[in-house]
């Protein structure tokens, strides 16, 4: 153990505990500490867990009072192309909660971006969709860079531009409610993609689902780190592969899975991939955590928190053509509360208004909640009052849950 | 009879039995030290008297005056007239210190608060403790020191007859450590009793009538300190005997890597006051240069400058290698090679919520992983490599920081800079409020860096590691060099001589700046 000193050119042994605690406990723990992360892992989705369990009862009591209609293929259909919207929010929020900001323009910018779309759609298809995704990003650049530069709070920056932006789009708009005329603008909001294509797409998620396992297995061996069990990589392949063919499946009975569906898919699979696997995401979490300490050790904060917001508002820019394209017409109040159900997505998928703390995940199922509750509560005619109060007290509800085990922990 | 008694305390959290039949007793007028490691409990104890830990979710009992009490809660027991100050200190900055010292207690008639009498009351309680402070003061102006007095004056306000003092010094001047010790000692002129629980053994000699030291939640031994001395107390503490806790360093020393020449950084609150006033030092290869000074000196202000990390107005040169390079930003300083382990780990070193391994290569984070996807695998293989070097004791790398001891959390702030793969690294505070073990550990990682040619620069406020580690001391007082001492030269004496300001070594060392 003590050869540590006397043989100077043989690499150090891999472990050289010479103080206490003895080295048979850091022994142990090289074994055991991957089970150790698995069970770490195991209690930070505790509260995904939870969510889950909140979500499978929402949805069994719905199915139960419309007497199977809630989850029948049509209904579930729409439930899923009703949060789409919200769901791209609610991604885009995540980034800019995470670095321990906030955006309250979100629904305003939602409206003025669909309106400009709208109004533009004479000078082509392409022009028209780029239009509002382009006044998403330069409006979150010009919010962000007074949050990250100028050192406005976001919470004050951001409800000016909620008043704001509304106000413009009151003004080129005049007002009035402007039809959606390209066939192909419209078919976002409304249109499926062919079952087959689907399908092969599920297809393509399963063998990237498979590959990453696969690369996975091979680096930690690269790195002399221990693989992983056999029967866990197949449940980590198996579980979600027979999720995603039974979605597609049942969506293809109502000929194809949604268009706003596929986007959202789509949006939340790149944001979880930035979340978890980039070193922005990394930052961001740091920086949301401890500025300070992500400051000194090397983070630009300022273009980190400038590029959240950037990145907010393309996503901000691709919800406002999904809502616009759904409801077939920009009016100039869309997108009103918007901002709200995307933060609350946020807040009852576990993330933190501190900053720190929220996965994409767990945001999407927070979104999928609230739209489970518009969606169940409108087929069993509740009133709008009612459904206002319900939603308030599911959000307080789902923080205080949160805050009760933690305290416990 | 005692004032106070605890016996067999034993609390448990889940996993964990952080006390275990701890006993302790404390008399009228009387001092009594609590020492042990950071984790030995000794918190945890204070917790239990303090009413922090209601009655029943310990086991023992405690006897105020000969009677056993029950706590429900910390009002119970300041009602008993127990104090207990806390390192994290209570009191809300934006309210002033008599608002403060009579929070929730306030005179008042019908409900309205009589705002004269509070702070004639207060004046009269500042008086007492010879504190020059106006009540009406928002205790946000005060420095921290200042403030722990205050929390003082407010236990004495409500009549505390034991106080518990934790790590009071820790962030005090020597000048408002004098204070305090005056204050205590007349504290223990009028029968107040008080637990002191401080790692700086040289204060609980000084002041302590007993010591009692605790280790892995148990009492190892309670004595007169007159019968103790400071190694069989560190001994007791780590369970072991401690020869000299410096280890004798004959570092290879090669080239220059690192200059800094006239650095000046104006305070960003009161223009035209310089912070640092014309710095210049450099560093040789395998070299640990100290920086000693007194709080104020400017010693982290001179770190934060050259790292392109101060709020201030900068200005001066840095070369690393011989060659000059520009320093706007930290992201600047670590692409050079300058890594910095910063003071207060747990507000400029880690974000505490995240698990060991995102801390570890926060600012290694392009180099370990890669610039735009980060690769888990090999950041882990680096962390566990970085874990072993140091030993952090911890189950894994996805262990969560903020449940690691000060000490643990040290060596994941420096694994982070060494993970940088620096050519020379600051030190400021490194072994600030972590216990002897853990520092004896970190004193051993900075000359095994040193010896592997790691230029260090050693910023510490306990004079007794600046010597004893550094092969070169710089004293800076009010933000410049007043004496520069080689490692057998260097006194405690001659260096706190400069470090006052009154050097005779200042005119040989500096001879344009030293005396004006």
């Amino acid at each position: 153990m003590s050869h540590q000193g006397n043989e100077p050119a043989t690499d150090r042994p891999p472990v050289t505990a010479d103080v206490s605690p003895p080295d048979a406990v850091l022994e142990d723990v090289g074994t055991r500490q991957w089970r150790i992360a698995g069970l770490r892992l195991n209690a930070s989705s505790l509260r995904a867990y939870t969510m889950l369990f909140a979500l499978i009862a929402i949805w069994l009591f719905f199915q139960w009072a419309t007497e199977g209609i809630f989850l029948g293929p049509r209904n579930f259909s729409n439930l899923f192309k009703q949060m789409a919207v919200t769901g791209v929010l609610a991604v885009g929020m995540l980034l800019v909660i995470v670095a321990g900001q906030i955006d309250l323009s979100v629904g305003s910018v939602v409206g003025l971006a669909g309106g400009v779309a709208a109004m533009t759609q004479g000078w082509g298809l392409v022009p028209s969709l780029a239009s509002a995704i382009v006044i998403g990003i330069v409006i979150g650049a010009v919010q962000g860079g007074l949050v990250a530069y100028a050192n406005i709070p976001a919470f004050i920056v951001t409800l000016g531009g909620m008043l704001a932006w509304r106000g413009v789009i009151l003004r080129w708009s005049e007002g009035a409610t402007i039809p959606v005329r390209l066939p192909f603008f419209r078919s976002l909001g409304i249109d499926f993609v062919a079952p087959i294509i689907g399908l092969a797409l599920a297809v393509l998620a399963v063998a990237a689902l498979i590959w990453l396992t696969l690369r996975r297995a091979a680096l930690r061996r690269h790195h002399g780190l221990p693989a992983q069990g056999i029967p866990a990589s197949i449940a980590r392949v198996a579980v979600p592969a027979l999720l995603f063919f039974a979605f597609v499946y049942m969506m293809n009975t109502q000929g194809g899975v949604p268009i706003p569906v596929v986007v959202l898919l789509a949006v939340a699979l790149a944001g979880a991939f930035l979340t978890q696997n980039t070193t922005f995401g990394r930052y961001l979490y740091a920086i949301g955590g401890n500025p300070d300490a992500a400051r000194l050790s090397g983070i630009n904060l300022r273009r980190q928190i400038l590029l959240s917001f950037c990145l907010l508002g393309t996503l901000v820019g691709v919800a406002s053509l999904l809502h616009t394209a759904r409801v077939g017409s920009a009016s100039p109040d869309a997108g009103t509360w918007m901002e709200l159900d995307a933060i609350a997505a946020c807040v009852i998928g576990g993330t933190s208004l501190m900053g720190g703390r929220g996965t994409v995940v767990g945001a999407m199922l927070g979104a999928l909640i609230m739209a489970s509750l518009d969606n169940g509560m409108s087929l069993e005619n509740v009133q709008n009052s009612t459904q206002y109060i319900i939603k308030g007290v599911v959000l307080v509800a789902a923080v205080g849950f949160d805050m009760l085990g933690r305290r416990k922990g | 009879m005692s004032l106070m008694e605890m016996r067999g305390i034993t609390k448990t959290f889940p996993g964990v039995r952080a006390l275990d039949g701890v006993s302790f007793d404390l008399r009228r007028g009387e001092l009594h030290a609590l020492v042990g490691e950071n984790g030995a409990g000794k918190s945890t104890l204070m917790k239990v008297l303090g009413g922090v830990y209601p009655h029943g979710s310990y086991g023992g009992e405690i006897l105020i005056d000969g009677e056993v009490r029950r706590f429900q809660s910390v009002r119970e027991a300041e009602a008993a007239g127990i104090a207990v100050i806390f390192q994290e200190l209570s009191l809300i900055k934006d309210l002033s210190i008599g608002e403060n010292i009579f929070m929730g207690r306030a005179p008042r008639r019908f409900g309205v608060i009589r705002w004269e009498e509070l702070y004639s009351r207060a004046q009269k309680l500042l008086d007492e403790l010879r504190l020059p402070l106006d009540p009406r003061t928002p205790v946000g102006q005060l420095g921290i020191g200042q403030q722990q007095l205050v929390e003082i004056a407010k236990a004495l306000s409500q009549e505390a007859r034991i106080l518990v003092l934790d790590e009071p010094t820790a962030a005090l001047t020597d000048a408002e450590v004098e204070t305090l010790f005056r204050i205590l000692t007349s504290l223990r002129k009028r029968g107040v009793g008080m637990v002191y629980i401080s790692h700086k053994l040289g204060e609980v000699f000084r002041m302590s009538d007993r010591i009692t030291v605790l280790r892995d939640g148990r009492t190892v031994g309670t004595e007169r300190t007159s019968e103790l001395d400071e190694a069989r107390v560190i001994a007791r503490m780590v369970g072991r005997e401690v020869g000299d806790i410096f280890p004798e360093a004959s570092h290879e020393r090669g080239a220059t890597v690192f200059e800094v020449r006239d650095m000046r950084v104006e305070d960003p609150n009161v223009r035209g006051k310089m912070l640092v006033d014309g710095v210049s030092f450099s560093v040789r290869k395998g070299e640990v240069l100290g920086v000693a000074g007194l709080m104020g000196a400017g010693r982290s202000d001179l770190l934060m400058a050259v790292f392109g990390a101060h709020v201030g107005r900068t200005s001066g040169e840095v070369y690393v290698e011989g060659e000059r390079v520009e320093i706007k930003r930290p992201s600047d300083a670590i692409r050079k090679g300058i890594g910095f382990v910063t003071e207060d780990r747990k507000r400029f070193g880690l974000v505490l919520e995240q698990t060991i391994l995102n801390n570890m290569t926060l600012a290694g984070l392009r180099r370990l992983s890669g610039q735009f996807f980060t690769n888990v695998e090999s950041e882990a293989a680096a962390g566990e490599r970085a874990m072993k070097d140091l030993h952090v004791k911890a189950n894994s790398v996805f262990t969560v920081a903020g449940t690691l001891s000060g000490g643990n959390q040290q060596k994941v702030v420096l694994a982070k800079w060494l993970l940088t793969n620096p050519k020379v690294l600051f030190l400021d505070e490194p072994t600030r409020g972590i216990d002897v073990g853990a520092k004896q550990e970190i004193y051993g990682h900075i000359n095994r860096l040193a010896g592997e040619g790691l230029a260090i620069v050693l910023v510490s406020s306990e004079l007794p590691e600046v010597l004893g580690l550094s092969d070169r001391v710089l004293v800076l007082h009010e933000g410049r060099v007043t004496g520069e001492f080689k490692r057998a030269e260097a006194t405690p004496e001659a260096v706190m001589a400069c470090a006052t300001g009154h050097g005779l070594r200042a005119v040989e060392a500096n001879p344009s700046g030293g005396r004006r």
